[in-house]
């Protein structure tokens, strides 16, 4: 009882924990949407590009996926965003908080989910395209009206594990100054050794990709008819 | 309606040059249902993917009431296309789309406006017989409710062809029934004209009234069904009317025959007619008969006594219309 009455009046608690939370929530928010705005589009192109696809173009998709995205995925994410804080700086014009951040975040996350992309619009049978081609689509056409929507359950399914990605790097983000749970870990529960902050910490993070699990397992049921 | 000219695809593969239709032609009127038929390998899918523009033949034309499909413009390939409504194995429905949204598709890609779409699909859906399945999703319906749905898409835009790819390959005997029956009525009811590429002979004897054998890309064996069935050594003939596997040979006893007629050509009882004119026993050691289309087909294989004169025999039955071929025996 006496533990539960001084973690309720520790101001990590009071008066860092929600803030720190109104920002994870807002760095991963921000990031998902332009990870999403940015990498469906490329995701698209790596797979109309490639070998056998709509509009197969090799040098492009040679560009595309084996230079910018593979080279941007083998960089560990933890030194990628050190050396985009310039970057960022440039950008929002400030290398700290939770919205120079998000632009690291995004940069890291686009190629990740450009490929999870691929993959759900790979998996839309080709015989599905064929007859959309048959009736006359243009492939324009054929990407927003046939593949996307035949592709959506498998893209909902990626979309909840990018989210769920940017969460965990959201918290790293905290550590190079984007603030957000990540911080407060750090700060409470690693520098002045309070680990009851530091589990409190884990808690709110662990609900958090419940929760956003959950709704996109239930998202991604509810758009599948096949 | 349809007319097909020295249709080539030549693919490269490696350093190979493969010919895969090595100058297909066809002509199929309206409101014909044609088969073409083939083992795998022969060259169907390349013909069904040069037929719908998705592959551009090498050489050659495909004519669509009076319009040429190859050498547009790739603007106008898109109107091409339209001439041509395609039915696939498996369907390829849209699994994110409902039967009646299946439909609007390729009414949707041309403006049709809404309430128009509707009252379309409504009657397309009636017409193949899922009125009360509009609000189904593909995944609920049975694989031959599903080739429904597809052949009721292909008939939205009012194509001149029916193209059906191996139509009926996945579905059961009796569901193969029912599809064919359905393209038959609509064959009657629109007038359209029907290209069938399919390997199952079943499909040719219920719904074809013509028939092509497309082997190494090229047709070797072509016709009406009657005429094809009455061409001594037609190996299409033999695969439509196929003898019993556990024919005896009834070897070394006397000269072997294998006769194929039809109802029309032989209107007399062929063994009396052999027995009464020629004053010799006959005996059928295997026999196939079925009625294809309006007509009675048979195929029988019969044994005369040793040392019978089979030339004259033979030549007495080509006189009055049966295809004769001698099999050996002496």
């Amino acid at each position: 009882m006496e533990f539960l009455t001084d973690l309720l009046n520790n101001p990590g608690i009071t008066k860092a924990l929600w803030p720190a939370t109104v920002e994870t929530l807002q760095m991963t928010a921000l990031s998902t949407l332009f990870t999403v705005l940015v990498g469906l589009p490329l995701g698209i192109l790596l797979h109309a590009t490639d070998k056998g696809g709509l509009a197969p173009v090799r040098w492009l998709n040679v560009v595309l996926s084996g230079i910018i995205v593979n080279i941007t995925r083998s960089i560990p994410f933890a030194i990628l965003m050190v050396s985009l804080i310039p970057f960022a700086a440039l950008v929002v014009g400030t290398a700290l908080g939770p919205i120079a951040a998000t632009v690291s975040l995004t940069i890291g996350t686009i190629p990740f989910f450009a490929r999870l992309v691929e993959t759900a619009l790979r998996d839309v049978s080709s015989g599905k395209v064929d007859a959309a081609l048959v009736m006359g689509s243009t492939r324009m056409q054929v990407i927003r009206k046939v593949m996307v929507p035949e592709a959506m359950p498998g893209l909902v399914a990626a979309t909840t594990t990018t989210v769920v990605t940017l969460i965990g790097y959201s918290a790293m983000a905290g550590l190079i100054g984007g603030g957000g749970l990540g911080r407060l870990a750090y700060n409470y529960g690693f520098v002045r050794f309070e680990s009851d902050i530091m589990i409190v910490t884990i808690i709110v993070i662990v609900l958090m990709v419940q929760i956003v699990q959950i709704l996109g397992d239930w998202l991604a049921k509810k758009v599948d008819h096949r | 309606m349809i007319t097909i000219k020295d249709l080539r695809k030549v693919y490269r593969q490696g350093g190979d040059t493969v010919v895969a239709l090595d100058g297909v032609s066809l002509d199929v009127p309206t409101g014909k249902i044609h088969g073409i038929v083939g083992h795998s390998g022969a060259g169907k899918s390349t013909l069904v993917r040069c037929l719908t523009l998705l592959d551009r033949p090498t050489s050659g034309t495909v004519t669509v009431n009076g319009q040429e499909l190859t050498n547009v413009s790739d603007s106008k390939l898109r109107d091409a296309r339209r001439r041509i409504g395609m039915v696939f194995q498996h369907a390829n429905l849209f699994d994110s789309r409902t039967t009646a949204q299946n439909v609007a598709y390729p009414l949707e890609l041309i403006g049709v406006p809404k309430a128009e779409i509707k009252t379309k699909v409504a009657d397309l859906l009636e017409l193949v017989g899922l009125g009360k399945f509009a609000n189904a999703y593909p995944s609920q319906l049975s694989g031959g409710q599903r080739q429904r749905v597809g052949i009721a898409r292909a008939l939205a835009t009012d194509p001149d062809v029916l193209l059906c790819d191996e139509p009926t390959s996945a579905l059961d005997p009796q569901t193969t029934d029912e599809i064919l029956e359905l393209v038959k009525k609509l064959r009657d009811r629109l007038e359209i004209t029907v290209l069938i590429i399919t390997h199952e002979m079943h499909v040719v004897k219920q719904a074809c009234d013509s028939v092509s054998l497309l082997e190494a890309g090229r047709i070797v064996e072509h016709g009406e069904l009657g005429e094809v069935i009455n061409t001594a050594g037609s190996r299409l003939a033999a695969t439509l009317l196929p003898l019993p596997g556990d024919t005896p040979s009834g070897e070394g006893r006397g000269p072997i025959l294998d006769l194929l007629y039809s109802g029309e050509q032989a209107t007399e009882p062929i063994i009396s007619l052999i027995t009464r004119t020629f004053g010799i026993d006959v005996n059928v050691l295997a026999g196939s008969v079925e009625q294809l289309g309006e007509q009675q087909f048979a195929h029988l294989r019969v044994q005369l006594p040793a040392g019978t004169d089979a030339a004259a025999v033979r030549e007495h039955l080509l006189g009055i219309g049966v295809a004769v071929t001698e099999k050996g025996g002496k």
